[in-house]
């Protein structure tokens, strides 16, 4: 008689626990965003579906790590501390031949934002113009779309020196050409006072070299978000459910910049507003339009980039088919364009943003 | 004229001077173009308004809105500081607890001395740049508040001055002190109490002193790869990045950390007023290695 009564006690805990199991599968899914540097605009969409509620509408509860020097978003997620990662191409295909395990889910970024700026008095506006000058870069994987276009040019240059991440060398004309991001670093140079006016320096002050540019055509694909194959694999729902999330926050970007600029700046207390409204337009260009839909990857870029990669000596072999998947982007464009949203963006319009001195 | 008029003076006018010779080579380097009086030779700074803003710009960016219609940067930057002190403190108390601790350890037991000394030095040559990445990822294993973190990072950095200090004012009772207890028949534990603590506290405020600052310093640092964006160490990151635009806003944010250490280590020198009588206060650490090199000759001798 005892023995029954226990064994109903332990019926009872067992349905009670089974039923707080099963309540806590109704929760939202707990899932970690590894970023590749601190908030900025560049982030902006993620951090819009979080704000916004589109990962919570999929169920899931998303926390945006911020990178940070030292942290290697595609290692962080080769090794478990987070589901989700940003990671160049190019540097992710690197980590898959140390056995990083990854696959590329979503192609966000569909242009590369590397620029070789120089001033408009050098005269340089193509790679050939490099004869004999000083080219900066900053090394660490970031240089290779500028090596490639050296050697599809034929160009002797002077000197390929070492940059540091900021403007300065070009400021002080101890180099010609400067590698910037779009979104960032050139923007700094149009946010420095111009010694001799007292005004900012004017875009007019200086030549840009887009790697993207057809006659150039070294660009490589940057910013993409990576998964394990494994999770991949066992979490397709999850995948998914995050792609469509992530490319609503991105579309609301696209449509709304000043409230992701808002966004972003309330998670960054010291970041400038003028220089993230910049950052916002440029990273827009970088995505808008996608011409099969945002984050679905471009065939002809993943080759281009794999070869710029090989030819460069980045990696040592092609990557392996199923190193990008558009299976999980296509349903989520799939789904989203049902909901009446436009994932291709062709009607967007870059804007002229007016910077203030120090990017406030 | 009292001592501490005579310390602000001299704080003052050290300021001052401070402030005149980077203007002064400012002014040297524009007016040279950027080259030693009569010589070819560079100057080794460039005097430029991006390398070099003027020291009141600085002054006048605290004053001035972080972004366009924001806050002033000294309230943006005595917020950061306010959480950045947050975990220096923690780290603190607990690098000083854990120092302290080792002290004792240490004078009770010379085998834990032997084994155990050359692990701690050893832990200071490490960069903590290296050491606070993998604190960070450990403690993202264990679903620990970020900034606990932090305060670790800093305590890590913090324990070691005590940890020397308190060994060195333990052994700092005279030898008769010693005898006189144990032949009153003294446990360990109130010669403990009662004589080597009550010699340790003039060395272990010069050791708090400098775990003040060394705890400011590492939580700066260990809110970077923690990525913490409400401390300093997320402002003097974000300045640096936009440091050709904006010089000054960094040195304004270096300025204000800066701030942090010397209210810090003003609180341990109040705290130092109250519990040490005036006789018996070490003012610095010269000092206090004095005595120890003393008895290290007298055990010599």
């Amino acid at each position: 008689m005892r023995s029954l009564r226990a064994l109903t006690a332990t019926l009872a805990v067992l349905v009670l626990v089974t039923g707080a199991c099963a309540a806590e599968d109704d929760e939202l899914t707990p899932i970690n965003l590894q970023l590749q540097w601190v908030a900025q605009a560049q982030f902006a969409g993620y951090y819009a579906a979080v704000d916004q509620g589109f990962y919570a509408d999929e169920g899931l509860d998303v926390t945006i790590l911020e990178g940070a020097v030292e942290i290697v978003p595609q290692q962080v997620v080769a090794t478990g501390g987070a589901e989700f990662g940003l990671a160049w191409v190019p540097k992710a295909l690197v980590s898959n031949e140390e056995d990083a395990g990854l696959v590329n889910v979503g192609q966000v970024f569909q242009r590369s934002g590397t620029l070789m700026v120089s001033w408009a008095d050098s005269g340089i506006t193509s790679p050939s113009d490099w004869e004999g000058k000083i080219v900066g870069n900053w090394g660490f994987g970031n240089e290779y779309e500028l090596t490639a276009a050296i050697e599809k040019f034929g160009v002797n240059v002077g000197e390929l020196v070492a940059q540091s991440f900021d403007m300065e060398a070009l400021l002080n004309r101890e180099i010609d050409a400067a590698e910037a991001m779009i979104y960032n670093e050139y923007a700094q140079v149009l946010e420095a006072t111009n010694p001799d006016t007292g005004e900012l320096y004017q875009p007019s002050d200086l030549t840009v070299i887009d790697f993207n540019d057809p006659s150039i055509a070294t660009a490589m694909l940057q910013d993409a978000i990576w998964v394990t194959e494994a999770y991949a694999e066992d979490n397709p729902d999850i995948v998914e459910a995050f792609l469509r999330a992530s490319f609503r926050g991105w579309i609301h970007c696209r449509d709304n910049p000043d409230s992701c600029v808002d966004i972003v700046l309330a998670a960054g207390p010291t970041l400038g507003r003028s220089h993230q409204t910049w950052q916002m337009n440029e990273i827009n260009g970088l995505i808008w339009p996608s011409p099969h839909g945002i984050g679905v990857m471009d065939a002809a870029l993943w080759q281009q980039t794999v070869d710029v990669a090989t030819s460069q000596g980045v990696i040592q072999g092609v990557p392996p088919a199923g190193s990008y998947r558009t299976d999980f982007a296509q349903n989520a464009v799939d789904a989203l364009e049902d909901d009446g949203l436009d994932t291709v963006g062709n009607s967007w319009q870059r804007v002229t943003v007016e910077l203030n001195p120090g990017g406030e | 004229m009292s001592p501490n008029a005579r310390r602000l003076l001299s704080f003052l006018g050290i300021l001052a001077v401070l402030i005149a010779m980077w203007e002064g080579y400012k002014w040297m380097g524009t007016a040279t173009g950027g080259v030693w009086p009569g010589t070819g030779i560079g100057l080794p700074v460039r005097t430029n308004e991006r390398s070099m803003p003027h020291t009141w710009d600085v002054v006048i960016a605290l004053l001035r809105p972080a972004r366009r219609g924001g806050e002033m940067l000294l309230l943006v930057l005595l917020r950061a500081a306010l959480f950045t002190w947050r975990s220096a403190l923690l780290g603190f108390v607990l690098g000083s607890a854990v120092g302290f601790g080792l002290g004792v350890l240490f004078v009770r037991s010379a085998l834990a001395e032997r084994g155990l000394m050359p692990h701690v030095v050893a832990s200071q040559t490490v960069p903590i740049l290296a050491i606070a990445p993998i604190l960070v990822v450990w403690a993202g294993r264990l679903n620990v508040t970020r900034w606990l973190v932090v305060a670790v990072v800093s305590a890590y950095l913090a324990f070691f001055p005590v940890a020397i200090n308190t060994l060195r004012g333990l052994r700092s009772p005279d030898a008769t002190a010693s005898e006189l207890m144990r032949s009153y028949a003294a446990t360990p534990n109130q010669v403990l109490w009662k004589l080597q603590v009550p010699a340790a506290l003039p060395y272990l405020f010069p050791a708090l002193k400098i775990a003040a600052t060394a705890s400011i310093i590492g939580a700066i640092v260990g809110e970077l790869p923690a990525s913490m964006p409400d401390g300093l160490g997320r402002a003097i990151l974000n300045f640096a990045a936009a440091f050709s635009a904006a010089p000054e806003k960094l040195f304004a944010s270096i300025l204000v950390a800066s701030l942090v250490g010397i209210g810090f280590v003003g609180v341990v020198v109040l705290a130092e007023r109250v519990l040490i009588p005036p006789s018996r206060r070490l003012e610095d650490l010269s000092e206090a290695a004095g005595p120890q090199s003393r008895t290290l000759k007298e055990v010599v001798a």
